[in-house]
């Protein structure tokens, strides 16, 4: 189990959270002009990687609020606490 | 009552002055204070103790830990009763009840023992081979397999025994009470950190308790008591005895459960077991190391054992396990267990050592005492059945893997194997620790780690004394230091005698010595060489493949003692070394641990939250059947005295369409939303438009996922300019909540829009019926309830009964009705309120199930019930709400080929014969047998009072097209077909007259 630090609350065990996938993902501006192809890209794809992945989290049974993290999914460690509409890091900084 | 006749006189951790009667298998045995269970059988001269689980061979006491393979008892009766522990571990009480798990009759003679005859039928992969054909034999094959493969009797009655859960943070967390463990805890709890140390066993000391070494001038078993008292003197300090930890998980999050009163009968009304929730900041693991025994024929016989195991039976409780022993292995400890022998009194005949060069302080020392040292040879049988009566040896070829000259044997009743020690790393690689091969040792070793842990003593692959303490120390010391815990005062320096241990000679297999023989590699599974021979030949020859196909290594003991050989045998085999072969997954938990301890209290009505509205207790009274909706208690309808659910449901139908009926609304999901642009968040989470809805206006909305399935439904209404009430499913209402709040906190954190659930806080009742109106004037004050005034899909805030309320013209019923919602603490009242009133309009509470019938009468859909998460508003024949002229969210994906399908299922309605289940399946062309093709499935079905017939609610393919069609419901299980043709799915008042009544 994750021991997370919620930005608002502090450190607390993976139970009191849910994850919300991949962080990042912006909801299209225009989805009447997206192909199909583009439009599944954005409701299903998801790049799933072996290492650093932004994640979005929710303190659920907390304060209930939304923020993201880095966390490695191979050794499960968390880099980075941040605020939701924060940018993503630049890979490899 | 036999006197124990294996027990010696002086010495041990036994308190004689205090016996203990137990019964094992139905007969009277005594024991000490400080025996377990296997000490006390042993100590009673009982040899054979189990059958094995195939062949069920008779067997006896092979270890004198956790990873006992044989001696596994079903402990005490009843409701408490508890398969598959082994008699190893468990601590002797007064009056303590066990049984053999794997035998029938009896342990002594045992019908099943006829499958070791015929074991040619049984090798590996029998089960898979074998019992598949015919197809339709397989349910009468398992019911006899599943008897003659026991594993004892899961309890059939409830748990009465008290559990607990307890979290706990530490900075050090050490696991495991030898002489590492302790030095490491000793180590951080003096530098000030807070440590727990965990431990299997009754009392500190891990191998101290049963080598008999000493540290310093002292006993080993007397340092670890004086450990113990200077640690329980610390206050950042907690010692856990009788507790394992079981599980390692994500960032330092550690499971273990505590045995606290399992040594003593668990009496009732105490606590039995409780479960460790740790979460540390570092982690020492001091688990030690498990012995491995050596392979030969017939290596199973009941008087075969670890040599560690002889040597703690004698040094721990004082247990002669044999009266003439042979020692056989591949290290020196065999040599220092033959030394603890003589000193008991047991006749060693000789120790029989593979390595040709048996050099070293113990094997001199054995020489010396005139015991026979059989260099450069080893085991190829054991003789005997029930109990063991000598051994074969031979003499090893020059290069030790095959046999030259003839057979001796040798009388005995007592082998001691060792095999060398396999370092317990179980939890490290649960961490994500990786492992690496120590050829000179050959075993595996804690490399590189995951998480902050370290290793320390036998676990690490040090395995003398010295070694474990200092080792021991220095993990702790780092443990807490890395913590800026600063020890105080010099690591002393424990002067330990350890003399020059020769190295150890890994032999994982010998040829055979005679056709046929049974060398078991893994004696809880009855795995022998030859099996995983056989599965290697077949294609099995990956490790985990050869652990399934052959079951090497699962069941309680997972293979503790057998592992390291079936993989040796198998690099062997493949010609490949053993680290490229790889070891299996290791997987929590360590030990079996107890269902009833995972629950703890959250067991019963503490099992999941019941939530009850501001009317329930009158419900109850009035007798109500209940519904469970999500958490909720609902009143699923109420029976009159004598009435059946038909007659009740069937009655208050009735009143709704005819008089006024009365339903508690109170679990209806409930948001309140407030903010500048809350209108135009409500235009992107729905699917029609909310630009124009006037204050005091309702209006119906439909939620879809981005996919562009329904996900809820429900009214909501303008309170005021900026301010919105929303309701949802009952069942929908925690997650439609969530689900906003991503939007809003992730999407659009630029909208002012502030989301409150208020489900607790509104109690709701509604009600219908053409007298509806009428009812609710008599209470209602300051609000005109006349149709011009007050029409369809409006809000008024008013008082009802003297209460504060809101009150909406909205219907789920088709009838004119009113929902009323006032503050929770006074829904009972309001409620009481119209049950005084009503009795002059002959007011009739119904329930949920009344409600759905009304509803469906009306083709109203139920989400989540005519729904299930692959349905859209054209499916449903909702595109009437859908908006062209905005984006929403799901919208896009309603443009994509496949939702735009003109096949796709269609929600009509059904008129069948007689009422059919809800989900049965819809064909078009009947067949006798299938497959047929089915179209689509019933999603509700009820009989309808106002049509005086079943009706039903369905998906079907290109539904709308195919009204008129008569299609068929097969319902095989129930031996019926039932006919039913396709209409619109609204079946009464189709211009919705009523409701504007």
């Amino acid at each position: 189990m994750l021991r997370i630090e919620c930005p608002h609350c502090g450190a607390r065990d993976e139970a009191e959270f849910s994850c919300g996938g991949e962080a990042h993902i912006a909801r299209p501006k225009e989805p009447d002009k997206l192909s199909d192809a583009e439009w599944a890209d954005y409701l299903y794809m998801r790049t799933n990687p072996k290492g650093i992945l932004a994640e979005r989290w929710c303190h659920t049974f907390g304060c209930r609020r939304w923020f993201n993290i880095e966390r490695d999914t191979v050794s499960h460690e968390i880099l980075r606490v941040y605020a939701m509409g924060e940018p993503r890091r630049e890979s490899g900084t | 009552m036999k006197r124990q006749r294996n027990r010696l006189d002086v010495g041990a951790r036994i308190d004689r002055s205090r016996r203990l009667r137990f019964h094992f298998n139905g007969k009277p045995y005594e024991g000490f204070a400080g025996d377990t269970l296997a000490s006390a059988l042993l100590a009673n001269g009982v040899r054979v103790v189990a059958r094995s689980f195939k062949y069920h061979r008779p067997r006896g006491i092979y270890s004198a830990g956790m990873e006992e393979p044989n001696a596994l008892v079903q402990l005490g009766g009843g409701a408490s009763s508890e398969p598959n522990l082994r008699a190893t571990q468990v601590e002797l009480f007064d009056g303590l009840e066990a049984a053999s798990v794997n035998c029938w009759p009896s342990v002594n003679f045992d019908i099943w023992a006829f499958n070791d005859r015929v074991s040619g039928l049984l090798p590996a992969g029998f089960y898979y081979k074998t019992f598949m054909w015919p197809k339709s034999f397989w349910h009468s094959y398992e019911k006899v397999i599943r008897k003659g493969a026991g594993l004892g009797t899961a309890p059939e009655m409830p748990d009465h025994n008290i559990y607990e859960k307890r979290h706990q943070h530490c900075d050090v967390l050490v696991v495991g009470g030898g002489p590492a463990g302790i030095s490491a805890a000793l180590a951080a709890g003096r530098s000030g950190a807070r440590v727990i140390l965990a431990d299997e066993q009754a009392e500190l000391g891990g191998a101290l308790l049963g080598n008999g070494e000493r540290i310093e001038a002292a006993s080993g078993v007397d340092w670890a008591m004086g450990a113990r008292a200077e640690l329980d003197g610390m206050d950042e300090v907690r010692v856990l005895s009788r507790t394992t930890a079981f599980g390692y998980y994500d960032h330092n999050y550690v499971l273990m459960v505590e045995r606290v009163n399992d040594h003593l009968g668990a009496p009732p009304g105490t606590l039995r077991q409780r479960l460790w929730k740790i979460r540390a900041r570092q982690v020492v693991l001091a688990t030690g190391s498990i012995e491995r025994p050596m392979v030969f024929a017939d290596n199973d016989r009941p008087g075969v054992m670890l040599a560690g195991a002889a040597r703690t039976y004698i040094n721990r409780f004082g247990v002669k396990p044999g009266n003439r022993a042979v020692l056989y292995g591949n290290n020196d400890h065999i040599h220092q267990v033959a030394l603890d022998l003589a000193d008991a009194g047991v006749r060693v005949e000789a120790v029989v050592d593979v390595r040709a060069k048996a050099v070293g302080e113990a094997v001199a020392a054995v020489r010396e005492r005139g015991i026979e040292v059989m260099a450069g040879h080893a085991v190829g049988g054991a003789l005997g059945k029930k109990r063991l009566r000598g051994v074969e040896v031979l003499a090893l070829n020059e290069k030790g893997d095959g046999f030259a000259g003839d057979i001796r044997r040798l009388r005995c009743d007592l082998l001691c194997l060792s095999g060398g020690w396999t370092p317990t790393v179980h939890l490290f690689s649960q961490s994500g620790g990786k492992l690496d091969y120590s050829e000179n040792q050959a075993c595996f070793l804690p490399g590189e780690a995951r998480q902050a842990v370290s290793v320390a003593g036998a676990a690490n692959g040090v395995f003398a004394l010295k070694g474990c303490l200092g080792e021991g120390a220095a993990a702790g010391r780092s443990a807490a230091g890395k913590l800026g815990f600063r020890e105080v005062g010099a690591p002393e320096a424990l002067p330990v005698a350890q003399g020059e241990a020769g190295a150890l000679m890994p032999v994982w297999r010998l040829p055979p010595v005679s056709k046929g023989e049974r060398r078991f590699v893994d004696l809880h599974g009855d795995v022998t060489v030859s099996d995983i021979e056989l599965a290697a030949r077949e294609g099995y020859s990956a490790n985990e493949h050869l652990k399934r196909y052959t079951s090497t290594g699962m069941g309680p003991d997972q293979g503790r003692t057998g592992n390291m050989h079936a993989l040796g045998i198998l690099a062997d085999i493949r010609g490949e070394s053993i680290p490229a072969v790889g070891t299996t997954t290791f997987r929590p938990p360590y030990t079996p641990v107890p269902y009833g301890v995972m629950a703890g209290r959250d067991v019963g009505v503490l099992a999941d939250p019941v939530r009850m509205t501001a009317m329930h207790g009158w419900h109850e009274r009035s007798g109500a059947v209940f519904d469970d909706v999500g958490q909720w208690k609902r009143p699923w309808y109420f029976p009159r005295t004598g009435e059946g659910m038909a007659a009740a449901v069937r009655r208050e139908c009735i009143a709704a369409r005819s008089g006024v009926a009365i339903l508690d609304a109170s679990t209806l999901g409930k948001i309140d939303i407030q903010g500048p642009d809350a209108a135009k968040f409500l235009n992107r989470v729905y699917t029609n438009s909310w630009n124009k809805l006037a204050v005091g206006r309702c209006r119906y909305g439909l939620m879809l996922g981005e996919d562009g399935m329904v996900m809820d439904d429900g009214v909501t209404s303008r309170l005021a300019e900026n301010h919105y009430f929303m309701t949802t499913t009952s069942g929908g209402a925690a997650r439609v909540m969530a689900w906003l709040e991503d939007w809003l906190q992730c999407e659009w954190p630029e909208l002012k829009v502030y989301l409150t659930s208020v489900t607790e806080q509104w109690a709701t009742l509604s009600i219908s019926g053409p007298n509806a109106r009428r009812l609710l004037s008599e209470l209602a004050e300051g609000v005109d309830l006349e149709a011009d005034a007050f029409p369809h899909m409006v809000v008024r805030s008013g008082k009802v009964a003297g209460i504060e309320a809101r009150i909406s013209r909205v219907s789920f019923t088709g009838e004119l009705g009113y929902e009323v919602s006032v503050a929770t603490s006074y829904g009972l009242a309001l409620w009481q309120a119209f049950q005084r009133v009503g009795e002059n309009y002959d007011l009739t509470p119904i329930g949920t199930e009344a409600l759905h019938v009304l509803r469906a009468e009306k083709g109203y859909i139920a989400v989540g019930h005519d729904t299930d998460g692959s349905v859209t508003p054209g499916d449903l024949g909702m595109d009437w709400i859908v908006s062209k002229k905005k984006d929403f969210i799901g919208r896009r994906s309603l443009a994509r080929a496949d939702t735009m399908r003109t096949d796709r299922k269609h929600f009509v309605g059904l008129l069948p014969e007689t009422r059919v289940p809800e989900g049965a399946q819809i064909v078009a062309e009947y067949k006798r047998r299938p497959p047929m093709k089915m179209i689509g499935h019933v999603t509700s079905c009820y009989d309808s009072a106002a049509l005086g017939r079943p009706i039903a609610l369905a998906l079907i393919a290109g539904g709308r097209e195919r009204i008129g069609e008569t299609v068929t419901i097969p319902l095989t299980l129930q031996g019926r077909v039932v006919k039913a043709e396709i209409t619109s799915p609204v079946f009464y008042d189709p211009k919705g007259e009523r409701l504007n009544g």
